[in-house]
């Protein structure tokens, strides 16, 4: 039994293990930036790629839930006197509340029917924070009450660095969990054939809710992270552009992989930093090397690569 | 009643331009399954290809099929050089791909064209025609009009052609296709290049009503995924329905309700009528393979 | 080691030397700048990366500043808030620069101030919303008009037409909302009514609804119209689909000639808030801002091909700005440069003239808006204003 744990909990120890050596070899705050936001970005995408990955559900507005967190850290503190880290709590309960509510009928559609039903949620959330001016300061924005926790003001981003980091690990255990647990083999089972899994006798429907609140809520804990790591929220962080970029990290890294959730953040977080030295063209190469990459490694990096390897062992 | 007009007249100006951008994801889809989200920049292609072409002294018809051809072989590229080696792929690494080829071709546009937005000069000039108290462009009749005689020659190309037949043949079981000797890389190719022509030539005629630039191509590509969706995937004339349908919604939303949330309330509609039909308005079932 | 392999090692090292000469030669000035060179808000950042582009290059050419040259690193935000937060990390941390000139939007800059707060850099922002100025920062300046003396500049004329019921209808971008926004603010000390408000979004291709609503409304004597990019152009040309005869007020958001080419013969009579830089050959002979207005107008068609805009001039003036704050505080110390940016005064630039003060990080009035007309598809000043 112990053996079967170490394995199931390895991805979390990997991560773990790369959060905490990784800092020695930091120049400078700028790479503990990067680095908070590559963890932020990948707990979202852990988030979605149990939808998608596991649950074979597109979404095409996850960003709106990134926006619902990022905005209570906001309006919380300013108009309602929370403090800020009740705040992620308190979104992480909205977002899972409004998917709870928008998922029931959105749920029934399928593939390409489910991509624009989400899409249009995710519009309908960036509009709103756009228009409610009143409340979430409009397109410029507003700014982000600092986290205060027992009287220390946490700034810097060497704190968010850990702060985001361990939430990761704190996350991938839980989806690990998740993954191995009745409803995660459910999920599996619907994803292969939702027919035959609705014979067995799984609540389908009731399944896929579940699987969307709960990716809902890692996209916002990370939303409300992002706002407060960064000082200012504007409404393009709810926008179709994000969306797609948290798709295109799930993609990138794998669906249905755990790990491969860090590996997508971690390269389009990465990249366009690394891409500005060509000025220019920087458009150019992001397009081409996401093409290569989803051509030649067309499951995602991880599962390709764990195939190549998994081929040469033998 | 001249404003109740006057709304179905901008509504049916935005939803010409949609349908048009709409009926380019449906051939592609119906021969691959694939949804191309560079159809957008397609239209992009178009639009600003014919701007630069003229500016280099071109006249405006030799300039526009110029930016027609181009684009077709760009589609073409598109699928022979980023679709085809990654055949066999998911549909969401393939939507991924052609995501990747939108940001690619945008940022192509940026350096060949320029980042500012450019017009071109309507096919029959632009004093309105006033009907009944409200004034339409001749330009969006053109571009209404367009989007049925495609819908049309679409519809007599599948009905009554060999070659359409094969396009339904591919869609519907790819290796069946082939093994009755259908060349269905071919295929492919074939609806790369007329999806990208149609989106180039929808470029063309949309861009003296609302512009062009090298960025157009996201919002457009959004809306008309939309109106395809809506109208069901894989219908020409939903795709057509489809655009008609949002640019009206949109329309008397800002009309009569809030011009700040036009596209909140479209979009909502958009939802309402998809989760009471789940496969659009003309789309059709998928049989499910246990 | 044998020829071919000594001849490889000594290129390789000659390579690495060439590239890094560059920067261990003469210490260079860093300067940085995010600015939204793509993206939604690449009207206002592209004109303003090749103005920067250019000028640091002719400084450079002429000598540099203080005898050492200019490095200008510039970055791209793609119009997202949360990018310049990280690129202007980047420029802190990593590229060390010692002054900043960007900020093409008002999110980008609010997202960005407290980096450069926290590291005591000076940063001359060029977005417009009165915010970035007001409260004062002490390491925060900007050089473009805020978006409340547009509209106070718009309502005066349009008081002195006797226009006081109004319609507005705005973007719903940044830009619009910010103006829009401010002239609500504005518009009962200036006497002005606004009876009916509508908007519209940014990339969209017809306004005839909203207008149609306007027109419809009782009493509105005259429309105004903030908000910047395609938007203007296809409003002004539905207002004259719609056969609207009411006076049409834009902003200064329109900011370049490309807007009078787009919007075609409806752009006949509408009015703006413009700084002198649109009219720059049609100023008086004795205006202080022709010589500088002409030679940066010039200079930027010349070099680019395309027509001036207003916000290149913007990061004209914030460049300028700062490189004589360098050059009278004779280094490069940041603490010293902010003291003399402060200290800007008379500052004769694409804007209008520049007074600073500890209480005024713009220093800019109303008299760097002139009010421009116009007429024969082309700009008039409109006499008086």
């Amino acid at each position: 039994m112990r053996t079967l744990l170490e394995i199931r909990l390895l991805p979390a120890l990997a991560v773990a293990a790369i959060v905490i050596v990784l800092p020695y070899f930091f120049p400078s705050a700028y790479y503990f930036r990067i680095g908070a936001l590559v963890y932020i970005f990948a707990l979202a995408v852990v988030g979605l790629n149990l939808l998608m990955g596991f649950a074979g559900q597109v979404s095409l507005g996850h960003a709106g839930f990134l926006g619902i967190g990022a905005y209570s850290v906001v309006i919380g503190p300013v108009y309602f006197g929370l403090p800020s880290w009740l705040c992620v709590f308190v979104g992480a309960t909205v977002s899972g509340a409004v998917a709870f509510l928008v998922g029931r009928p959105i749920l029934r559609l399928k593939g390409h029917y489910l991509a624009v039903a989400t899409l249009g949620f995710g519009l309908l959330v960036a509009i709103v924070l756009t228009n409610e001016a009143g409340w979430t300061g409009g397109p410029d924005g507003m700014s982000v009450p600092r986290l205060a926790l027992f009287n220390w003001q946490v700034r810097g981003s060497d704190a968010w660095y850990w702060i985001a980091g361990t939430t990761l690990v704190g996350g991938f255990v839980l989806a690990l969990n998740l993954m191995e647990s009745p409803t995660g083999r459910a999920l599996q089972a619907i994803h292969d054939s939702e027919i035959a899994a609705l014979v067995l006798g799984i609540d389908v429907a009731r399944k896929k809710l579940t699987i969307f609140v709960i990716s809902a809520m890692y996209a916002s804990v990370a939303g409300s992270y992002l706002a407060l790591f960064n000082g200012h929220v504007t409404p393009d962080v709810a926008g179709f552009l994000r969306s797609i970029e948290l798709v295109a990290m799930v993609v990138l890294g794998g669906m249905g992989s755990i790990v491969g959730s860090l590996v997508g953040a971690a390269v389009l977080v990465v990249l366009p930093q690394v891409l500005t030295i060509f000025h220019e063209y920087e458009q150019t190469l992001l397009g081409l090397i996401l093409m290569v990459f989803m051509i030649f490694l067309r499951r995602g990096i991880v599962p390709s690569l764990a195939a190549t390897f998994a081929g040469r062992r033998r | 009643m001249a404003e109740l007009l006057q709304f179905v007249f901008s509504g049916l100006t935005v939803g010409a331009i949609y349908a048009l951008v709409a009926l380019g994801f449906t051939l592609i889809y119906k021969a691959s399954d694939i949804i191309n989200f560079a159809q957008g920049e397609f239209v992009m292609l178009g639009g600003m290809t014919t701007v630069f072409v003229t500016l280099a002294g071109v006249p405006l018809p030799i300039a526009a099929l110029i930016a027609i051809i181009a684009t077709t072989a760009i589609g073409l590229a598109l699928h022979r050089l980023a679709i085809e080696p990654a055949r066999g792929a998911s549909p969401v690494a393939l939507i991924m791909i052609t995501i990747g080829a939108s940001i690619f071709l945008r940022g192509f546009a940026q350096i060949i064209f320029d980042r500012r937005f450019h017009s071109l000069p309507p096919l029959f000039g632009s004093d309105p025609i006033k009907l009944g108290g409200a004034a339409i462009l001749p330009q969006s009749l053109v571009v209404l009009a367009s989007a049925v005689v495609i819908v049309t020659l679409l519809w007599l190309f599948i009905d009554r052609t060999l070659l359409g037949k094969a396009v339904l043949a591919t869609a519907a079981n790819r290796l069946a296709a082939r093994l009755i000797g259908i060349d269905t890389r071919r295929i492919v190719d074939f609806s790369f290049a007329v999806s990208a022509a149609i989106g180039a030539v929808a470029g063309v005629l949309i861009t003296p009503i609302a512009l062009t630039s090298y960025d157009v191509g996201i919002l457009l590509a959004l809306k008309g995924f939309a109106a395809a969706m809506l109208g069901g995937i894989g219908s020409a004339l939903g795709a057509v329905v489809g655009g008609l349908l949002i640019g009206l919604f949109e329309a008397f939303a800002a009309g009569y309700l809030s011009s700040n949330y036009k596209d909140a309330i479209a979009f909502l509609i958009i939802l309402i009528v998809l989760v009471s039909i789940p496969h659009g308005l003309f789309g059709r079932a998928k049989i499910e393979r246990v | 080691m044998r020829p071919l392999q000594r001849f490889t090692v000594t290129a390789l090292i000659g390579l690495l030397a060439l590239l890094t000469a560059e920067n261990f030669a003469f210490a260079q000035i860093k300067i940085g700048s995010v600015l939204s060179v793509s993206g939604p808000a690449s009207f206002l950042g592209d004109p303003e990366k090749r103005t920067l582009e250019i000028y640091v290059d002719e400084i450079n050419a002429k000598g540099g500043v203080n005898g050492q040259k200019l490095q200008l690193i510039v970055y791209d935000d793609g119009g997202s808030a949360d990018n310049a937060r990280t690129f202007a990390s980047r420029l802190v941390e990593e590229d060390k620069i010692v002054a900043m000139v960007g900020g093409s939007t008002t999110g980008s800059t609010l997202a960005m101030i407290p980096v450069f707060e926290e590291a005591k850099i000076p940063f001359i922002s060029l977005a417009g919303a009165i915010q970035i100025i007001q409260p004062v920062r002490s390491w925060v300046f900007k050089t473009p008009h805020t978006d409340k003396m547009a509209c106070e500049k718009i309502f005066a004329d349009l008081k002195a037409r006797n226009l006081t019921t109004i319609a507005l209808i705005s973007g719903t971008d940044a830009f619009g909302k910010s103006m829009r926004d401010q002239c609500v603010a504005v518009a009962p000390n200036a006497g002005i009514n606004i009876a009916i408000e509508e908007s519209y979004g940014p990339r969209d291709s017809d306004m005839t609804p909203q207008l149609t609503n306007i027109r419809n409304k009782a009493g509105v004597l005259a429309v105004v119209n903030p908000g910047f990019g395609q938007g203007p152009a296809i409003v002004t040309r539905n207002y004259r689909q719609l056969g609207i005869a009411l006076p049409l007020y834009q902003s200064h958001g329109v900011a370049s000639k490309q807007f009078i080419e787009l919007a075609g013969p409806a752009a006949e009579g509408v009015r703006l808030p413009a700084a002198a830089l649109l009219i720059a050959d049609k100023l008086p002979a004795n205006d202080p801002q022709k010589p500088v207005v002409v030679d940066y107008s010039r200079t930027y068609q010349q070099k680019t091909g395309q027509a001036v805009s207003t916000f290149g001039g913007h990061a004209y003036d914030g460049l300028m700005i700062l490189v004589q704050a360098m050059q009278r505080a004779k280094s490069a110390d940041k603490a010293r440069v902010r003291d003399e940016v402060e200290r800007t005064k008379g500052y004769i630039g694409t804007g209008g003239i520049v007074n600073m003060s500890s209480t005024d990080h713009m220093g800019l009035d109303l008299s760097a808006f002139h009010m421009l007309e116009i007429k024969g598809g082309d700009w008039t000043l409109v006499p008086g204003t």
